[in-house]
C-alpha cells in the first residue's frame, strides 16, 4: 500500500526516531516512534499538516505502557496513531498540552489511572480521582505473572 | 484590577441535571476565569466491565450517557467491525442510520429546551419538550424502550422495522416537519433570543482548531467537520444529505445548526425507509464467528460531536482495553476560551452552547484484562485502594505530628 | 393526622439529586414537567435548594465522592423528607453496581421511602411512584 503523504514527512523529519509506519487501511495508519520524538511528531501533525487530535489511550502491557496518540485529518476521514512503548519501571513522556489544550484533561486522566507521568505538564492535578480512590493506586495497571519469568 | 470573586455552579445546581462543578472567578460582572472539577460522575466502568463480552458491553457503553445511548453503541460496532472485517447488511445499515437520526432530533430538541430555560424562557423549553415526545413514541414503538435502545450488536441490529411500521414513522416525520418549522420560525425571529444570544460566547474558526471541538460547536463556527461525511460509516454514503454549517461562532450560531440538522436528519431518515421498502429480503444480522486479534477504531457522529472508541482485541471473548472518547470531552475545554469576558449572566448559556454531557466526559475509559488470563478481582482491587487509602489516611496524620 | 401526613398533606416539592448516573433518568425526571405528563399541576415543583423541599428524588449509581454529598444533603433537609430511589441504579446500583468507584445504592447510604425501578423508568412509572409515596403517609 502506498505511503500516505504525511507518513513520509514524519519519516524525514524525524529520522532515526521514527521506528514503522503501519498503513492497516487507506484511512487507519498507525506510527511507531520513540517517545523522545513525540513533541516534534505532534507539532507536526497538528501545526503543519493539518491533523486535530482526537485523544490519547493509554495501555499496560507485557512491553511496559504504551500510548497511542489518536490524530484525525477530516478532510480524508484519516486516523492517524502516534504510538510510543514508555519504560515499566518509570513511566514518563513529554506533555502535549502546552501545544494544544485538547491533552490536557486525557494526560492528567492517564496519569491517575495508569501513573504515567508527564514532564512539563502545565497542571496535573488529580481530575477524577478525588474522593473516589486514593494516591498513588491506579486502578488500571495490570499484574503481569512477572514479564521475565513467562 | 479589582478582587476577583469566586462564584461556584454545581456540583448539584438546580442549572444542570448533571452532577459537576464549574468555579468562574469573577472581577465585577466579568468572567475571568472558569475552572472545573470532575469526578461527581466517574462509575468506574472499567472494572466492573472486565467480565463482559463484547455482546454484553453494548448495554454498557449505552449506558454511557442516556442521551446519546446510540452513538456509543455505533462507534463500538464500527471498531469492533473493524477488527473483525465485518461488513452489515444494507438492510441493517439503513436501521442503524435510522435509529442515530432519531436520536439526534431528540436530542437537538432537548438542547433547545434546556437552552431556552437556561436564559430564562420557559416557553421554548415546554414547546421543544412537547415536539419531543412523539419521537420518544416512535422509539418506544420501534425498541420497546424511550431511551436505550439496545438496538446494536455486532454485525447487525437486534430488531427489525416491519413494513407496517413504516407509514406511521413516516406520519410523525411530516407532523414533527411541520411543528420544527414553526419552532425554528419562533426561535430565529425572536428580538429577545437574538439580544441574548448574537455575539455571545464566540468561538472563532482558529479556535476550533485550536482546542480540537467537534461536532455542532464546530460547525456553528464554519468548520465542516462531521464524521458521516469524512468517514462515512452506515447508510450514510448511500443517502443524499448536506452537512449545516454557519460562520458567527456565537451561540445563535449553534442555535441555528441544531435546528436546521434536525430538517437533514428527517431527510436522512426518510430516504432511509425508502432504502428499507427496497432491501426486503435483506437479513439485519451477519454472522460473527469469532473477533480476532487486532486493533480498531470506531467513530461515529453523535448528537454532540464525534464519538470515539478504541477496541484493542486478543482474540478471547471480550476486549483487551477499550478507550472511549465522547465529545464533550474535547468541547468543555472551549469554556475557557468563550466564557473569559462575559458577564456571569451570559455564562450559564454559553457553557450549555456546547451541550456539555458529563456523563459521557466522565464514562472514562473502559478497560478489560484478559491478556495475564486472569481476573483481577474486584473485591480485591478494592481492598488494595481501602488498604492505600488507610495509609494515605496515616501519613496525613502523621504530618500531623510534626 | 399524624406530624408526617400533616406535613405532606399539601404540594409537594421536590428536590432532584443526580449521582453518578447516564442522564437518562434525570432527563425522564424533567420530562415529568414538561407539558405531556406536567406534573407541576398537582403542585410537584422542581426547587432549587434542599432546604425548600419535602422530597428528595436520588437517581443514579452513588460514586464514593457522591456520598459524602448525598448525606450533607441529606443532613441539611428538613425533616420529615421523602426519599424516593428512581431507576435501575438508584435502587440497586443497576450494571454499575460492581464499579470500583461505587458506594452503594441509596438505600445503603440514607432510608429510602420509596423505590422507582427502571432503565430508566417512564414518566408514567415515576408518577405511580409518587401516587403511591403519597398515600402511604
Amino acid at each position: 500500500m502506498e505511503n500516505h503523504p504525511a507518513v513520509q514527512m514524519l519519516e524525514t523529519e524525524l529520522g532515526s526516531d521514527f521506528l514503522k509506519a503501519d498503513i492497516r487501511t487507506p484511512k487507519r495508519i498507525i506510527v511507531s516512534i520513540k517517545p523522545g520524538a513525540i513533541l516534534r511528531s505532534a507539532e507536526y501533525l497538528h501545526k503543519v499538516a493539518g491533523f486535530r487530535f482526537i485523544i490519547a489511550s493509554a495501555l499496560h502491557t507485557r512491553n511496559g505502557f504504551e500510548i497511542h496518540y489518536h490524530f484525525s485529518r477530516d478532510q480524508e476521514g484519516l486516523i492517524l496513531n502516534l504510538h510510543v512503548v514508555l519504560d515499566a519501571v518509570e513511566p514518563r513522556i513529554e506533555s502535549l498540552s502546552n501545544m494544544f489544550s485538547a491533552s490536557n484533561w486525557i494526560e492528567r486522566e492517564i496519569h491517575e489511572l495508569f501513573g504515567i507521568d508527564f514532564l512539563n505538564h502545565p497542571n496535573q492535578e488529580k481530575l477524577i480521582s478525588e474522593g473516589n480512590w486514593a494516591e498513588d493506586v491506579f486502578p488500571y495497571r495490570k499484574k503481569f505473572k512477572s514479564a521475565t519469568e513467562s | 484590577m479589582g478582587r476577583k470573586v469566586l462564584i461556584p455552579i454545581g456540583p448539584y445546581h438546580p442549572l444542570q441535571e448533571e452532577p459537576e462543578l464549574f468555579k468562574l472567578y469573577c472581577d465585577g460582572e466579568i468572567v475571568r476565569d472558569v475552572k472545573w472539577e470532575t469526578g461527581y460522575n466517574h462509575r468506574g466502568i472499567e472494572k466492573l466491565s472486565e467480565s463482559k463480552t463484547y455482546e454484553q458491553v453494548f448495554f454498557l457503553v449505552e449506558r454511557i450517557c442516556g442521551i446519546c445511548s446510540t452513538s456509543h453503541p455505533f462507534a463500538f460496532a464500527n471498531a469492533v467491525e473493524e477488527i473483525a472485517g465485518i461488513e452489515p447488511t444494507n438492510r441493517a445499515k439503513y436501521i442503524r442510520s435510522i435509529i442515530g437520526e432519531l436520536e439526534r432530533i431528540h436530542s437537538h430538541l432537548l438542547w433547545l429546551g434546556l437552552a431556552g430555560h437556561f436564559l430564562g424562557y420557559n416557553t421554548v423549553f415546554m414547546w421543544a419538550w412537547k415536539y419531543r415526545e412523539p419521537i420518544l413514541d416512535l422509539f418506544e414503538m420501534i425498541t420497546g424502550n424511550r431511551n436505550s435502545y439496545a438496538m446494536f450488536r455486532v454485525g447487525g441490529v437486534r430488531r427489525d422495522i416491519e413494513e407496517s411500521k413504516i407509514s406511521a414513522i413516516e406520519k410523525v416525520l411530516d407532523e414533527f416537519r411541520r411543528k420544527n418549522d414553526l419552532l425554528t420560525g419562533a426561535v430565529m425571529d425572536d428580538p429577545v433570543i437574538h439580544a441574548r444570544t448574537k455575539g455571545v460566547g464566540v468561538l472563532t474558526r482558529q479556535d476550533i482548531i485550536d482546542y480540537c471541538a467537534v461536532g455542532p460547536t464546530a460547525r456553528a463556527s464554519g468548520v465542516a467537520t462531521d464524521v458521516r461525511k469524512d468517514d462515512p460509516y452506515a447508510a450514510y454514503p448511500l443517502v443524499d444529505w448536506q452537512v449545516v454549517t454557519a460562520e458567527e461562532g456565537d451561540v445563535f450560531a449553534k442555535t441555528k445548526v441544531r435546528l436546521l440538522e434536525m430538517n437533514e436528519s428527517v431527510s436522512i431518515i426518510r430516504q432511509c425507509l425508502k432504502g428499507l421498502l427496497k432491501e426486503k429480503e435483506g437479513d439485519i444480522m451477519v454472522k460473527v464467528n469469532e473477533i480476532p486479534e487486532g486493533i480498531g477504531q470506531g467513530r461515529a457522529e453523535a448528537p454532540r460531536g464525534e464519538v470515539f472508541h478504541f477496541v484493542v482485541s486478543d482474540g478471547s471473548n471480550s476486549p483487551a482495553r477499550h478507550k472511549i472518547r465522547a465529545p464533550s470531552y474535547v468541547n468543555i475545554a472551549t469554556f475557557k476560551k468563550s466564557c473569559i469576558g462575559q458577564t456571569i449572566s451570559d455564562a450559564t448559556i454559553t457553557l450549555a452552547a456546547v451541550d456539555p454531557c458529563y456523563c459521557c466526559t466522565e464514562r472514562l475509559a473502559v478497560a478489560y484484562d484478559f491478556s495475564t488470563g486472569e481476573k483481577i478481582m474486584n473485591a480485591k482491587s478494592l481492598m488494595d485502594i481501602s488498604v492505600a487509602k488507610t495509609a494515605e489516611i496515616m501519613k496525613i496524620q502523621g504530618k500531623k505530628h510534626e | 393526622m399524624g406530624f408526617k401526613s400533616h406535613c405532606f398533606k399539601k404540594s409537594l416539592w421536590v428536590f432532584h439529586f443526580g449521582g453518578a448516573s447516564c442522564n437518562n433518568c434525570d432527563i425522564e425526571i424533567l420530562d415529568c414537567l414538561a407539558p405531556r405528563h406536567d406534573l407541576e399541576r398537582f403542585g410537584i415543583l422542581l426547587v432549587g435548594s434542599i432546604r425548600h423541599a419535602d422530597v428528595l428524588l436520588v437517581n443514579g449509581s452513588i460514586n464514593k465522592r457522591d456520598r459524602e454529598r448525598l448525606l450533607e444533603l441529606y443532613n441539611q433537609a428538613p425533616k420529615p423528607i421523602l426519599v424516593v430511589a428512581i431507576g435501575a441504579c438508584g435502587c440497586t446500583g443497576g450494571i454499575f453496581a460492581e464499579g470500583i468507584t461505587f458506594a452503594g445504592p441509596v438505600d445503603k447510604i440514607i432510608p429510602v421511602d420509596a423505590y422507582v425501578p427502571g432503565c430508566p423508568p417512564k414518566p408514567e412509572a415515576i408518577i405511580a411512584g409518587i401516587v403511591k409515596l403519597v398515600n402511604k403517609n
